[in-house]
């Protein structure tokens, strides 16, 4: 076998220090996407630092009445907490929809903000694959892509980034912490993720040796909605083609606040800024919300196979936002 | 001759129910012979060419590694009758996936380090993977699966057709689809003084012995086969596979037991799928809807290595008057994994197309497609001409629709919404015929009133087990508590493998002779049994020796209630109804467990199960269950499965017909008429995914 050391971290700061002068350490979350691409092949970490038992399994309402989030907390348990059902509903609908109950069992917040692509091409190695390994090529553009990316992406890569979770998070505004070697910092979710570029290989903006310590949520103004819907090929246990959510507040038939994130698209999770430009101050009509969608997705840029999603994308906007703006 | 408590037809438990819940039943790959060694194989990564370098060398170096088989070194074998067997034999690569070289070493995880450490260098040719209906290389076949006629013609289609008032021209496609039972392929293999025995997860060890014996030219009682618990395999186990022959090979050259357990993401290329067909369907009827004219014609693929021609036009010999008809094959081969058995391989993808056409002509005619279908009941089979042993079609079709609520159905489409959804219901006939292979078994008495019947079926999950105990149960006039049944090992009676829907009429069969004739030597003993027992021994080569002049076939049909989202393109089942006449239902738990399974599998083929053929490499894109979408429990709701009752005497001892995939048959042609009934839109190529729908069903605003 690829032998690799196993180390189990007892708290962040050890974990960190784990990490210091390893080529190809990787943090072990719950292991659901990184212990399958070591299998792959595609991951060969030379350590594993488990850091799925660190005391980063709280969570906790923060002064300003938002929320945070350790970055050890399982799936199925943030998805089940009370505040993050009533005031963030967004997420509890994102995270119940994304992969199984086994899954949710045992996946970690912080592992699932880095779960990899599930592009067929990225997991097998006898293929090509920039992200995989850079310079080779990218044969989803011309190939078998239906599932992967219409917005954002480049000539080295189309890939999806999979996880639900991060895009209500995205559309929430969440915020997620880094410990490192340099200290600590926060870095917003919409900021967490980058497009492939000519650098499809670096999913994320963090730097070698950072974990994720948590996420925090910012307080809900009152009288805001929010609500995520996922659109799969079956019913359980299948990546986003599209999914939409929405954060919105309604006065007296107008949109005063409304963040929209879109799953399924691109190799982030797709924050709507210009979306959200033609909501704000805009009255509540499903003629806001297409025109708010088309506004986005102007910029979608389908490929052979995948031009579906953007109507698809277009209508879970439109449907997410009449039904929150309903409940006002 | 069933008795008054006969266990026959109750819903006995499965015998081996315990043992599987309790980790106690051990598969293939669970048998550990001391100093076990462990072999990866490496496929090929190329769709077409040659191997020209095996650098084993490296790979010899690393840790563990014992040895490193390719066709430079392989043990040569005897040419197998199955090609797909001729492993390691050439250096030629007819498709991606294909093995190439088989590493052996300590440990699983070094066997798998050093598998994908192998460089492998290849000279590469121009692949062609691509099915089309205008492929130059497209030929009709001599015959197609199961060794029906490619070609059949009756009357003058082409003349009638046109002359016809109502008209149906309709074409039907669908992808690849994958078998993808639980358990990999999976085989342990030891050699013992020139004895081989092999742990192997197979729908018929003997089959497995057979092949073994003629590959590495041994005495059949050179070899064990043992396949006593099997994971599923819905036909991809029905044959011998490669790591059989692998596991094999790589005992005798390294001396050591071996265990081979293909990875997940390898199965998609060497254990065979249901090929990709192109299906056009022409009806042409009268006014009333009596069919005058009907052609069925199949295109499809196989592979370079062998020919296999899935027999998709096959049900329509069988179902409706036609007295014009021409049903017919072609297939070309390309340089794609060689498809093989998936559950009802022929009337699967047949019923789909014909069924789906027969929705169309019900539109057309405006008639409903229960009542139209009742209309095109035939005397005799119309290929044949034969008579009929059984034929409960109509009781089927009526019997569903009172069960499902059918007379209350609008026939308009794309009229019932239920706020953003659009609801349709969809029906669909199914056939599967009855087949039966020769068997022997033996039953044995002990003098503690006990009995053991032998004979070497397989249970892939299906019951077998118990149903033969139930069998020899009810014959033996004894409690089902009193017999054991001992199966799934080539050292018992011969028997045929699971598949065709065949294993409990084949093996009850003998089972059935084998216990008449144990209790006629028992009322022969007076004096009680003797201590050495008594046993008797039976095969059904005399019984099976002629085919009855009937048509044998089972039939269902099958009822769905589907919902269209116009936001997403998302078709869900409702409600999915089937209604059987299989014969005598011998076990009403176990055959519902089958029906229901086959109908399940029939959602999938419906709406999401898809193998993409990747034409820049040449292999099948989904390589694992989180790509290759077979349904989750969320994809079923409702989910019934009833039976008419139906005594036939032309069958066997039993009275039963098979149960195994006729469950699957219509399914699929239900929900997608059910599609069309919701939507409006007729789409004619499976899956029925999001992608596909959501052009015809959006948007709504």
């Amino acid at each position: 076998m690829k032998p690799f050391a196993y180390f189990r971290a007892e708290s962040a700061e050890e974990a960190v220090d784990a990490f210091a002068g390893h080529e190809r350490a990787q943090y072990l979350g719950g292991g659901t996407n990184l212990v399958d691409l070591m299998k792959l092949g595609v991951a060969a970490p030379d350590l594993l630092i488990d850091v799925s038992r660190l005391p980063l399994d709280g969570i906790e309402e923060t002064p300003d009445g938002g929320l945070h989030i350790g970055a050890t907390v399982r799936n199925s348990d943030l998805a089940a907490h009370p505040a993050v059902r009533t005031r963030y509903a967004a997420l509890s609908q994102a995270l119940l929809s994304g992969a199984s109950g086994q899954l949710r069992n045992v996946a970690t917040t912080g592992g699932n903000l880095l779960q990899r692509t599930r592009c067929t091409y990225f997991q097998d190695t006898s293929k090509p694959c920039n992200k995989r390994t850079p310079g080779t090529g990218c044969p989803a553009r011309d190939g078998v892509h239906r599932d992967l990316a219409v917005l954002g992406h480049s000539e080295h890569c189309v890939a999806t980034h999979p996880s639900d979770m991060a895009v209500a998070l995205a559309a929430l505004d969440a915020t997620v912490h880094l410990s490192g070697p340099q200290g600590t910092r926060a870095v917003p979710v919409t900021g967490f993720h980058r497009l492939p570029g000519d650098r499809p290989d670096q999913d994320t903006v963090v730097r070698t040796g950072e974990l994720i310590t948590g996420v925090t949520l910012p307080p809900v103004l009152p009288g805001t909605q929010c609500g995520y819907r996922k659109a799969r090929d079956r019913t359980s246990y299948a990546f986003a083609l599209a999914s939409v959510a929405a954060v919105l507040r309604v006065e007296s038939g107008v949109v005063r606040d409304a963040a929209l994130a879109f799953g399924g698209l691109a190799h982030v999770p797709w924050r709507g800024r210009a979306a959200e430009e033609v909501l704000r101050g805009a009255p509540a009509t499903e003629e806001t919300y297409a025109r708010a969608a088309d506004a986005e997705l102007a910029a979608a840029e389908p490929l052979r196979d995948n031009g579906f999603k953007v109507p698809l994308a277009r209508n879970l906007a439109i449907s997410v936002l009449a039904e929150l703006a309903s409940r006002t | 001759m069933t008795h008054a408590h006969s266990p026959l037809g109750t819903p006995a438990v499965r015998a081996e129910a315990r043992a599987k819940v309790t980790g106690a039943a051990r598969y293939g790959a669970e048998h550990t012979p001391p100093g076990c060694a462990y072999a990866v194989p490496v496929p090929a990564t190329v769709a077409r060419g040659r191997v020209t370098a095996v650098h084993d060398d490296e790979v010899l170096a690393l840790p563990g590694v014992h040895a490193v088989l390719s066709h430079e070194n392989a043990p040569r074998l005897k040419e197998p009758d199955d090609p797909i067997l001729a492993v390691l034999q050439n250096d030629r690569v007819p498709h991606r996936g294909w093995y190439v070289a088989l590493v052996v070493a300590d440990t699983p995880e070094n066997a798998a380090a050093a598998a994908e450490a192998l460089r492998v260098e290849y000279a590469a040719e121009e692949h062609d993977v691509t099915l089309t209906t205008g492929h130059p290389g497209l030929y009709t076949p001599e015959e197609a699966n199961s060794g029906v006629p490619a070609v059949r013609e009756r009357g003058d289609f082409d003349t009638a057709c046109p002359a016809a008032a109502v008209r149906v021209d309709a074409t039907y496609t669908m992808s690849a689809q994958h078998n993808h039972p639980m358990e990999p392929h999976a085989s342990t293999a030891r050699w013992d003084d020139g004895r081989l025995t092999v742990y192997d997860s197979s729908q018929g060890s003997t089959k497995v012995r057979d092949a073994l014996a003629q590959v590495f030219a041994l005495e059949k009682r050179q070899i064990t086969v043992v396949s006593e618990h099997v994971g599923g395999g819905f036909g991809s186990k029905g044959t011998p596979r490669p790591q059989v022959v692998l596991a094999a090979m790589a005992a005798r050259h390294t001396g050591r037991p071996v265990k081979l357990a293909l990875p997940r993401r390898q199965l998609a290329a060497v254990v065979g799928h249901r090929a990709p067909t192109v299906q056009r369907v022409r009806l042409g009827a009268g006014a009333d809807g009596v069919i005058t004219a009907l052609a069925h014609e199949v295109v499809t693929q196989t592979s370079t290595v062998k020919e296999f021609v899935e027999q998709a036009a096959v049900p329509a010999r069988v179902m409706y008057t036609s007295p014009h008809s021409r049903t017919g094959h072609r297939v070309v081969a390309l340089d794609v994994p060689s498809p093989s058995w998936m559950r009802a391989p022929g009337e699967a993808s047949g019923m789909y197309a014909l069924e789906s056409a027969m929705d169309e002509l019900a539109v057309a005619a405006g008639i409903d497609p229960v009542e139209l279908r009742l209309r095109n009941e035939p005397e005799t089979e119309p290929d044949s001409g034969s008579p009929f042993s059984s034929r409960h079609l109509a009781e089927c079709l009526r019997e569903g629709a009172r069960r499902f609520g059918w007379e209350e159905r609008d026939p308009r489409p794309g009229v019932r919404r239920d706020g953003d959804l659009l609801l349709g219901t969809g029906v669909a006939a199914a056939t599967y015929p009855v087949l039966v292979s020769p068997s022997a078994a033996t039953a044995h008495a002990a003098p503690d009133g006990t009995y053991l019947v032998r004979v070497n079926a397989t249970d892939i999950g299906t019951g077998a087990r118990t149903v033969l105990a139930q069998i020899a149960a009810d014959v033996l006039d004894a409690p089902l508590e009193s017999v054991r049944v001992e199966i799934g090992s080539s050292d018992l009676p011969v028997a045929p493998l699971a598949g065709g829907s065949s294993g409990t009429a084949s093996w009850g069969w003998a089972v059935h002779k084998a216990c008449a004739l144990l209790a006629e030597r028992l009322r022969e003993s007076p004096g009680g049994v003797p201590a050495g027992g008594i046993t008797a021994t039976a095969d059904t080569e005399r019984e099976l020796a002629e085919d009855p002049p009937y048509a044998r076939h089972a039939f269902g049909a099958h009822f769905a209630e589907v919902q269209a989202d116009t936001v997403t393109g998302e078709v869900r089942v409702r409600r999915l109804l089937g209604v059987y006449a299989a014969g005598r239902v011998l076990n009403p738990r176990t055959a519902r467990s089958q029906f229901i399974g086959g109908m399940t599998m029939g959602i999938g083929m419906a709406l999401t199960e898809h193998s993409t053929m990747d034409p820049a490499f040449g292999d099948f894109a989904e390589h694992d269950l989180a790509s290759y979408h077979v349904p989750a429990c969320a994809d079923v709701r409702s989910i019934e499965a009833h039976w008419v009752d139906e005594d036939d005497p032309h069958l066997n001892p039993m009275g039963s017909k098979g149960i195994g995939e006729i469950g699957i048959v219509g399914t699929a042609a239900a929900i997608a008429n059910a599609v069309h009934h919701a939507t409006g839109a007729r789409l004619r190529d499976l899956p029925l995914t999001p992608d596909k729908v959501l052009p015809h069903v959006g948007p709504a605003r």
